[in-house]
């Protein structure tokens, strides 16, 4: 029995059996120079309020919590409100993350930023507050992302970054992670790496978690403002997890509150084609940290599938690894045929169009509804919003643009 | 400890040359040639051999080793495979230390106890494992129980005092990652590591070996000058990598050696 959520991670970076350091010895001391930087920022009030400031002015917090009461009605069970993570600047909650560690960069004096990107979405996050502070940014990304996210790759590119093609393994998520990790090696005295999720080596879990855990700090305060209470279900997607994270993370010593995470199951986790970690992988080491990953019976990485790019990660976040193991959090899948009727359902009954990510958080979030009665509140963090996943939708459903 | 590794830093330290260390990944370029070209590594020059355990996602290697695990994979080469051909290995050569180096997750999938059980009985010396710094040593204590050799890593960005640690803990030799990059980039410049080296081999209990960077006989010769032991990683694995039968892959482990190793004889001799 976990006494207190908050006293994670230990000093080496542990969340019980997960998270760590699990690095090449080049990168030992790097980490060690971000953890110190980062430690003693975290205590500093004047890095803290330059961030909140930042958070309110340039991404437009706090978000609103929104009830949305059509979809909610058309479902006919209890009540989903929508954290409205898709209002911020950029479009998702991934830019909480970067202005933190855009701020960190600057504070030990780096100039040159690089970055992992799925979707795109943490690419573009990273380019916006490079240009932002006028710092050289690399982005890494699949070739096979690259192809089905060409809106935000060109988005990227506006906004002055280098985009790099990753033509290695899978071509995806994983290892554009791994490309950066390499670049990082090579180029350690002068470069950033603004790691886009709540994986990779400590100090990492920890430090992107602590800058999106304003998105339920907010969400806290605004559940006791809204409603007078606290909801009875959080849910969000789950890929590497920095948005649920960044949902849960206020919530976990409230023990009436049940949280409950949405993996993509891509085409149905019996066909093997998914990317649900938790849900269907077991505990092993990838990208620096302990972890359940998804992989073979020689421990080789397998090739994971979504429709969202921002999921297809065989790994995530050692820390959900621990709230899964610790019964404090549940993980399910969700499948890609459940996300794009989630995807539709949103854009109709409530004229809000969510990335597909998101619609998996969605989809879960209506399933939750349906086996409970109308009174209960179930609070669905809308990570992103769709704009980027036009075209994937329309080819995905034979239709020409 | 099987103690092949001591034997031979020791019998190096009599004759005063550095120890030539190639290093080729398991099951690549063809899974049926890997124990014959250990062999062959071996009549060319090779003082102990180190065997890539092939991964998915080697986040340390350059384009090379990363192709080469590739290539193994597709073969789908595994530990019971690699364990296997250290044992038919072994059947016609018991003096040659052979290292493993890989990453941790195929390891722990596998089992870290069973892993070690099966490396000690099939003849294997020590371990590398790449991402596991000596802070998650907790992970391979079974390796060191079952007495083989835990080979650590030190690199230009290690401090001191991480250093000093590292020297206390590390077993069979020290491999020190001659700059910071990834395997098979950039050309070293031996003059920089020189002085580093030299300071650690006062200090170190183990010999210190040099790798990453390393590309050919002059860069071996020079690094041999100061260093315990030359690694040659990046530069074999490319030039076996377009090998069609076991025969030419030999042939081309022997014609790649050969000139390092007399690169070295000379360095040696004539400090």
């Amino acid at each position: 029995m976990v006494e207190d959520y908050y006293a994670y991670p230990d000093a080496h970076g542990r969340f019980g059996a997960y998270g760590g350091t699990f690095v090449a010895e080049t990168l030992i001391a790097p980490l060690d120079e971000l953890k110190a930087a980062y430690l003693r920022l975290r205590d500093d009030p004047a890095f803290q309020r330059e961030f909140a400031d930042d958070l309110k002015h340039y991404v437009g917090r706090p978000s609103p919590i929104y009830h949305a009461k059509r979809l909610s009605q058309q479902n006919g069970g209890a009540q989903i409100l929508l954290k409205r993570e898709d209002l911020n600047h950029t479009g998702a909650h991934k830019i909480n993350n970067t202005v933190g560690q855009a701020l960190v960069a600057r504070a030990i004096g780096k100039q040159r930023i690089i970055a992992e990107t799925g979707a795109g979405q943490h690419g573009v996050a990273t380019a916006t507050v490079c240009a932002r502070f006028g710092m050289q940014c690399v982005v890494y990304m699949g070739a096979v992302d690259i192809e089905r996210q060409k809106i935000n790759v060109y988005r990227m590119k506006l906004l002055g970054a280098e985009v790099i093609p990753v033509t290695s393994g899978s071509q995806t998520l994983k290892d554009a992670l791994n490309e950066a990790l390499r670049d990082w090696v090579t180029n350690v005295a002068d470069t950033f790496y603004i790691i886009g999720t709540v994986a990779g080596p400590h100090p990492y879990p920890m430090m992107v978690r602590d800058f999106n855990a304003v998105v339920g700090r907010e969400a806290r305060a605004q559940m006791l403002e809204q409603f007078g209470r606290l909801p009875d279900v959080l849910t969000a997607c789950v890929g590497g997890g920095s948005n649920a994270i960044g949902l849960f993370h206020a919530f976990l010593n409230d023990r009436e509150v049940r949280i409950v995470g949405a993996e993509a199951a891509g085409e149905g986790i019996a066909t093997g084609q998914h990317a649900a970690s938790l849900a269907a992988g077991r505990p092993g080491v990838l990208h620096g940290n302990r972890t359940y990953v998804l992989c073979d019976d020689d421990g080789q990485i397998t090739e994971t599938h979504s429709v969202s790019a921002g999921l297809d990660y065989p790994g995530v976040g050692p820390e959900h690894a621990f709230l899964k193991d610790s019964g404090r959090a549940e993980y399910v899948g969700v499948t890609d045929d459940e996300a794009l009727a989630a995807f539709h359902l949103l854009c109709e009954t409530e004229g809000i169009l969510p990335a597909l990510e998101s619609s998996h958080a969605v989809a879960q979030a209506i399933k939750l509804a349906r086996e409970l009665p109308k009174d209960k509140l179930i609070l669905c963090n809308l990570s992103g919003r769709g704009d980027k996943d036009v075209h994937t939708i329309a080819k995905r459903e034979h239709i020409e643009l | 400890m099987s103690g092949r590794i001591e034997m031979r830093f020791a019998d190096l330290r009599t004759r005063n040359r550095a120890a030539l260390i190639p290093f080729i990944t398991a099951g690549d370029p063809l899974p049926e040639a890997t124990v014959a070209v250990m062999h062959a590594l071996v009549e060319a020059g090779a003082d102990l051999i180190e065997l890539g355990m092939p991964f998915s996602d080697p986040m340390a290697d350059g384009p090379v080793i990363q192709h080469a695990d590739e290539r193994a994979l597709r073969n789908h080469v595994g530990i019971a495979d690699i364990l296997g051909w250290v044992r038919e290995f072994r059947l016609r050569d018991d003096a040659t230390p052979v290292v493993l180096m890989g990453y941790l997750n195929p390891i722990e999938i596998h089992g870290v106890e069973r892993f070690a059980r099966g490396a000690v009985a099939a003849g294997v010396d020590g371990v590398l494992i790449v991402d596991c710094p000596i802070e998650e040593d907790a992970a391979l204590q079974p390796l060191r129980a079952a007495g083989l050799a835990r080979i650590l890593l030190a690199a230009p960005t290690t401090t001191d005092a991480r250093l000093a640690r590292a020297l206390e803990a590390a077993e069979g030799y020290l491999y020190y990652v001659s700059f910071a990059g990834i395997t098979g980039a950039a050309k070293l410049s031996a003059d920089a590591i020189a002085t580093r080296v030299s300071g650690m081999r006062r200090h170190a209990r183990v010999p210190v070996a040099v790798g990453f960077g390393i590309k050919d006989a002059a860069s071996a010769g020079a690094v041999a000058a100061f260093a315990d032991a030359v690694v040659i990683g990046s530069a074999l694995v490319d030039r076996l990598a377009g090998a069609g039968s076991p025969g030419d892959a030999c042939r081309r482990a022997r014609d790649f050696l050969l000139p390092v190793r007399e690169a070295i004889r000379e360095s040696g001799e004539n400090p």
